[in-house]
C-alpha cells in the first residue's frame, strides 16, 4: 500500500501524460479537499498552520502550496517545511542520471534525510537500465521507492547528549499519571483541562459534544477527549492510557490519563510507570468516595506508590455535586491524608485541590460559585501542577527505554515506538537492541516530548523512528538499549517485596511497566523488619500483608529486568504485592 | 479407557490388560505406569541378521514385546506416551535386557503388572481411567485484546493449545489503526479457533462448549465479531458455536486465570459439577483457610507428614491435598511415602484424600506449594518455626 502510494506520487508529479496514469487516477482517493475525510481535513487545516509558523513570516508561501506540500508528505511537517523552502530557491538539476529526474518532492525528502544508502540506489537503477524500454520507468519506481524505505539512516552526529542536554536549557517537562476509582471523573477533568487551556479547539469539542449528544450520553463529551475508541466511548469507561500534552509558561506536560476499571489495572500501571508524579481523582459526592476508598482509589494510590511516584496531587473533585462545602472537603482530606501516609507518601508531597471537571471550576480558572467556596483561598489545578519540581535524571546510567507503544506515524516512517526514557541517553542515528528479542535497529529520526529533536534524555518520553528491523520483534513493554550495555534476560529472581495481600507460594503476574508475564512466587526466602531490613523469620509459610519479606520468584518465558527494578505482583485482579528486584 | 482383563489378587499383586481409546487415556496410562513395571504392548522393532556371509540384513518386523519401564516420556500436547525399558521376556527376535521404546497406540491393548503389586493408589487411579461416564470436554480462551490462549479443559488435563499473539497499536485521537488492527487479531483469532476445533468438519451436534474470557469488554467483543461473520456467511454452523459460546470475565489473559474462570457461576451452571470444578474450589478453601491464618491449613511436605501424624487430618474435616506427580516419582521409597501418607489418612484416620491433576489449573496451584497440602481438624500453630531450626543450622 505504502509503496504505490509513494509511486503514484513519482508518476504524478513527474509523467503526467504517462500511460500509467490511470493507475494513479483509480488506484488512489482524490485530493481536493471536498474528497478529504473530516479528520484528514482537520489534520490539514491544523498542519498548514504549524508550517506556516515554522517558515516564518517572511516566507511567501500560498496555502495552496504548503497544502500541495503536506498531501505528499503525509502531513510531515518537518518534510513540506523543507520542501518548500527547496522550491523558493532555483532550481537545482538533480543528482542522478539525466534519464532519472528527480521529483522536487523526492529531493526534499532528501535533503530532510540526508545520507540515501548510494549503492543500492545504483545497483538498482543499472538493473533498470538493462531492461530497454522500461528504463524511466524502472528508474523512476526505484527512485520513488527509495525515497521512502531506503533514506532510513539519518547521519550520526556523534553529540555528546549530555553536554547538549546541559546547554540546551530547557522548558522543564513534566509527565503526570492521572489515577483514581472508576467514574470518579478522571477523563472528564482531563479534557476539561485540555479544553479551557485551548489544547482542543471549539471545532472539535463542538464535534464531540453532537456526537456524544447523539447517544444520550453528552455529559461524556469531555471524557472523550481522551477515549477516542468506539468501545471506550460507547461505554463511557476508559480502557487504555491515553497520552496528551499541554504547556504552561513553565513547564511541557504530558498527561497520562489512566483507566479507573479494576479490570484495566495492568494499563494503568503501565502509565503510572512512565509517570514524574500522579494525580488522584477523587469523586466528592456521597458514597462515591467511600466507594472508591475501597475500590481503586486505595489501590492505585497503592500503586503509584511503589513505582516510585513521590508527589501527589489529590483533585477533589465533582465539588458542584455537594455545593462546594466545606466540611465535605475537610473530611475528605483527612480521611485521604491518613491513608496515603500510612501507604508511603511524605504529608508534605500531597496536595489537595477542590474542582469541579464537568463545569470547570478551579481548573484553570478560580471557582464561579463565589458565595459557597468563599472558603477556598489555595491554588487551581493547573497553578498546582506547575509546582511540581523537576525530578532528577539518571543522565549517566547505561540507556533504558520502556516502549509502550508501537505505531506508524507515516509511510515514511512505518516503524515508531514511543516509550519513557527511564536512563541514560541517545540521538538519533544510534544503534540500539530491543530486548528481549536482542534484535538491532537504528534510530532514524526522534521526537522528545513530542518535538522533534536530535538526541532525548533520561526523563523524556520519546518517539522513536526506527529503521532495519521487523516490527514482529517490537512489543509493549520491551525495553530499548544501546548494544554495549543490553539489560539482560533473566527468568528469575528475588525481590523484596511489600505484601499488600496474602503471600504465599502461587501463582502470579510479574509487571513492570507495560509489561507483564506470568510466574510464580516458588519460594518464600524470609520475612524482614520495616525498618532494618533485618530477617525477622527463615522460610515462613505466609506473608502477612503489610509485611515486608524476600521471595523468588520464577517467571514462564524470560522478561529483561535488572536490579533494582520495580515489580508489581498481582493474581487474580488482585494486587498481591509491590517489589523491588535484587538480583 | 477400556479394561479387558482385570486380573488383581488380594495381595496386589497381578495384572491388567488395557485398551487406549482416546487421547485423554494416554494421560492416564502416564500415570498408571510407573518405573519397574511390566509392560507388554505390540511393538515394531527393527532387527539385523546376518547371514553366514557376513552381509548384514535389517528388516522391521511387528511383534509383542514385554518390557521393564525404566523411563515414560509424555507429550501432553500431541498425547503421545513413550515408555522405555528393558526386555524382560525374550523371544525370536529381541534378546533378553535389550533396549526398547514402546510407543503405546489407540485402540491397541497393552498389559501392565505392578512392580510392588496395585496399591491403594494405583487402583483408584486404575477406576478413574476406566470410568468413562463423566467426561466432561470444553474448550476456552482467555484473551485480552491482541493476546488470546486457546486451551482446551478435559476432566484431568488444560493443555494450552495454541497463543495467538499481536501487537496492538494503541488509540490515538487520529485514525483507526486501533480498530482495524483489532478486527484483523479477531480475524486471526476465530480463524485459529476454528482451526483447533475442526469446525468445518464437525458435525452440528458434536461441537463442544467454549468459554470466552477476558478482562473488559474482549470475549464479548470477540462473540460479537463471530456474530457478524453468521450474517455474512456459513449461518448454520456458526448459529451452533455461537449457541456453545459462554462469555465470562477473568481478571487477566494468561492460562493461570483459567482456574477463576472455571468457578465463576456462569460456567458452573454450563457444566455441572465437575472434576476440575470441585479441585478448583477446594484449592480455594484451602487459600482463604490460609489466609485466616487460622493454624488450620499447612502445606509442604514436612509439615503435612507432621499433621497427619499429630492426628489432625482426619474424621470431621481433615482433607489430605496430594499432587498426582508425587506417586510418579522415580524414588520407590519416596513413592511408597506419599502411598503410605495416603493409606494412613484415608483407612486410619478416616480424613478425605483428595489426588490432584498437576496437569489441571488447581494441581499447579498445589504443585507451587510443594505438592502436598492439608486442612486440620484442629489448629496446629508454630510448625514452620520447628522447621526453621532443622533448615537453619546447615546454613548457619
Amino acid at each position: 500500500m505504502s509503496n504505490r502510494r509513494v509511486k503514484a506520487v513519482g508518476y504524478e508529479d513527474d509523467y503526467d501524460e504517462y500511460e500509467e496514469e490511470e493507475e494513479y487516477e483509480d488506484g488512489e482517493d482524490g485530493r481536493t479537499a471536498n474528497e478529504l475525510s473530516a479528520e484528514d481535513q482537520e489534520l490539514m487545516l491544523l498542519n498548514t498552520v504549524k508550517v506556516k509558523s515554522l517558515l516564518g513570516e517572511d516566507f511567501i508561501a500560498t496555502d495552496q502550496e504548503i497544502q500541495d506540500a503536506l498531501w505528499h508528505y503525509f502531513y510531515d511537517v518537518e518534510k513540506s517545511v523543507t520542501y518548500l523552502k527547496n522550491l523558493k530557491r532555483p532550481f537545482t538539476t538533480p543528482k542522478k542520471s539525466k534519464e532519472n529526474p528527480v521529483s522536487r518532492f523526492d529531493q526534499a525528502t532528501h535533503a530532510a534525510e540526508a545520507n540515501i544508502k548510494h549503492t543500492e540506489g545504483k545497483s538498482n537503477t543499472s538493473t533498470a537500465k538493462s531492461k530497454n524500454g522500461t528504463v524511466v520507468n524502472g528508474v523512476t519506481k526505484d527512485v520513488a521507492g527509495m525515497s521512502v524505505k531506503d533514506s532510513s539512516t539519518s547521519k550520526h552526529k556523534n553529540l555528546n547528549v549530555v553536554e547538549e542536554f546541559k546547554k540546551a536549557n530547557m522548558k522543564a517537562a513534566a509527565s503526570f499519571v492521572v489515577v483514581g476509582h472508576v467514574d470518579h471523573g478522571k477523563s472528564t477533568l482531563m479534557g476539561r483541562l485540555l479544553y479551557d487551556l485551548k489544547v482542543v479547539d471549539e471545532a472539535s469539542m463542538e464535534r464531540l459534544r453532537r456526537e456524544s449528544k447523539k447517544i444520550g450520553k453528552s455529559s461524556f463529551a469531555l471524557a472523550w477527549v481522551m477515549d477516542a475508541t468506539t468501545d471506550e466511548r460507547e461505554r463511557g469507561v476508559t480502557v487504555d492510557i491515553a497520552t496528551n500534552h499541554f504547556e504552561t509558561e513553565k513547564t511541557r506536560f504530558t498527561i497520562l490519563d489512566a483507566p479507573g476499571h479494576q479490570d484495566f489495572i495492568p494499563n494503568m500501571i503501565a502509565g503510572a510507570s512512565q509517570a514524574d508524579f500522579a494525580v488522584l481523582v477523587i469523586d466528592a459526592s456521597t458514597n462515591s468516595f467511600e466507594s472508591g476508598l475501597r475500590g481503586q482509589t486505595r489501590e492505585h494510590a497503592m500503586l503509584v506508590r511503589s513505582m516510585g511516584v513521590q508527589r501527589l496531587i489529590v483533585a477533589v473533585n465533582k465539588m458542584d455535586m455537594c455545593d462546594w462545602s466545606h466540611d465535605r472537603f475537610t473530611e475528605i482530606q483527612q480521611q485521604m491524608s491518613r491513608f496515603l501516609e500510612i501507604a508511603g507518601f511524605a504529608s508534605s508531597s500531597i496536595s489537595f485541590i477542590p474542582c469541579a471537571g464537568l463545569t470547570g471550576d478551579n481548573i484553570t480558572k478560580p471557582v464561579t460559585d463565589i458565595q459557597n467556596a468563599a472558603w477556598y483561598t489555595g491554588p487551581t489545578l493547573v497553578s498546582e501542577l506547575d509546582n511540581a519540581e523537576p525530578t532528577k535524571r539518571a543522565l549517566d546510567k547505561p540507556l533504558r527505554m520502556t516502549i509502550s507503544e508501537v505505531f506508524r506515524t507515516s509511510p515514511n516512517n512505518p516503524i515508531s515506538v514511543s516509550g519513557k526514557l527511564d536512563a541514560g541517553s541517545l540521538q538519533a542515528g544510534d544503534t540500539v537492541t530491543i530486548m528481549p528479542s536482542s534484535e538491532r535497529a537504528i534510530v532514524k529520526s526522534l521526537t522528545a516530548d513530542n518535538y522533534p529533536a536530535d538526541w532525548a534524555v533520561a526523563g523524556q518520553i520519546a518517539v522513536l523512528n526506527l529503521a532495519d528491523i521487523d516490527p514482529i520483534h517490537l512489543k509493549h513493554g520491551d525495553i530499548i538499549c544501546h548494544p554495549s550495555t543490553a539489560i539482560k534476560n533473566i527468568k528469575s529472581f528475588t525481590a523484596k517485596i511489600l505484601a499488600i495481600d496474602h503471600v504465599m507460594p502461587m501463582f502470579v503476574e510479574v509487571h513492570r511497566g507495560p509489561l507483564h508475564v506470568a510466574g510464580k512466587i516458588s519460594g518464600l526466602v524470609a520475612t524482614l523488619d520495616k525498618a532494618s531490613g533485618n530477617v525477622v523469620r527463615k522460610k515462613p509459610k505466609v506473608i502477612q500483608p503489610g509485611a515486608v519479606a524476600r521471595v523468588i520468584v520464577e517467571l514462564e518465558r524470560e522478561m529483561p529486568l535488572e536490579a533494582p527494578s520495580k515489580v508489581i505482583l498481582r493474581s487474580e485482579g488482585r494486587t498481591v504485592a509491590a517489589g523491588l528486584v535484587e538480583e | 479407557m477400556k479394561a479387558t482383563k482385570v486380573h488383581i489378587e488380594k495381595d496386589g499383586s497381578g495384572d491388567v490388560t488395557l485398551t487406549l481409546e482416546e487421547p485423554e487415556d494416554m494421560w492416564h496410562a502416564y500415570n498408571l505406569i510407573r518405573p519397574n513395571d511390566i509392560i507388554r504392548a505390540s511393538a515394531i522393532r527393527r532387527v539385523v541378521t546376518e547371514s553366514v556371509t557376513g552381509a548384514a540384513t535389517s528388516k522391521k518386523i511387528h511383534t509383542y514385546l514385554t518390557i521393564k519401564v525404566t523411563t515414560l516420556d509424555f507429550d501432553a500436547a500431541a498425547s503421545q506416551l513413550h515408555v522405555s525399558g528393558r526386555v524382560s521376556e525374550e523371544n525370536d527376535f529381541v534378546r533378553l535386557g535389550a533396549h526398547h521404546t514402546l510407543d503405546l497406540e489407540l485402540q491397541r491393548s497393552f498389559r501392565l503388572e505392578k512392580a510392588e503389586g496395585w496399591d491403594s493408589v494405583g487402583i483408584e487411579q486404575l477406576k478413574d481411567a476406566v470410568d468413562t461416564k463423566s467426561r466432561a470436554e470444553l474448550w476456552a480462551v482467555v484473551m485480552e485484546e491482541g493476546l488470546a490462549n486457546i486451551c482446551v479443559i478435559t476432566e484431568y488435563q488444560t493443555k494450552l493449545v495454541q497463543q495467538v499473539n499481536q501487537t496492538m497499536p494503541k488509540k490515538r485521537a487520529i485514525g483507526d489503526d486501533h480498530a482495524k488492527s483489532l478486527r484483523k487479531f479477531y480475524g486471526i483469532l476465530f480463524e485459529t479457533l476454528s482451526r483447533q476445533i475442526d469446525l468445518n468438519n464437525t458435525p452440528i451436534d458434536q461441537i463442544k462448549p467454549i468459554l470466552l474470557a477476558s478482562p473488559g469488554f474482549a470475549a464479548q467483543n470477540f462473540l460479537n465479531y463471530i456474530k457478524t461473520l453468521q450474517q455474512t456467511s456459513n449461518g448454520k454452523t456458526l448459529g451452533a458455536l455461537i449457541a456453545k459460546i459462554t462469555v465470562t470475565h477473568s481478571s487477566s489473559p494468561n492460562v493461570s486465570a483459567l482456574a477463576e474462570v472455571l468457578k465463576s457461576p456462569a460456567v458452573l451452571s454450563k457444566l455441572g459439577d465437575t472434576k476440575f470444578a470441585r479441585e478448583t474450589k477446594l484449592i480455594d478453601s484451602f487459600y482463604e483457610s490460609i489466609r485466616k491464618d487460622d493454624g488450620k491449613a499447612w502445606y509442604g511436605p514436612n509439615e503435612v507428614m507432621v499433621c497427619v501424624n499429630k492426628g489432625a487430618v482426619g474424621r470431621g474435616g481433615g482433607v489430605l491435598l496430594i499432587s498426582n506427580s508425587l506417586f510418579r516419582s522415580n524414588d520407590v521409597d519416596e513413592r511408597k511415602k506419599w502411598i503410605a501418607l495416603v493409606d494412613k489418612v484415608k483407612l486410619e484416620e478416616g480424613g478425605e484424600v483428595r489426588v490432584l491433576s498437576e496437569a489441571h489449573e488447581s494441581g499447579k496451584r498445589l504443585e507451587a506449594l510443594g505438592g502436598v497440602a492439608a486442612m486440620l481438624t484442629y489448629p496446629i500453630f508454630d510448625l514452620d518455626e520447628d522447621d526453621e531450626g532443622g533448615d537453619g543450622d546447615p546454613a548457619g
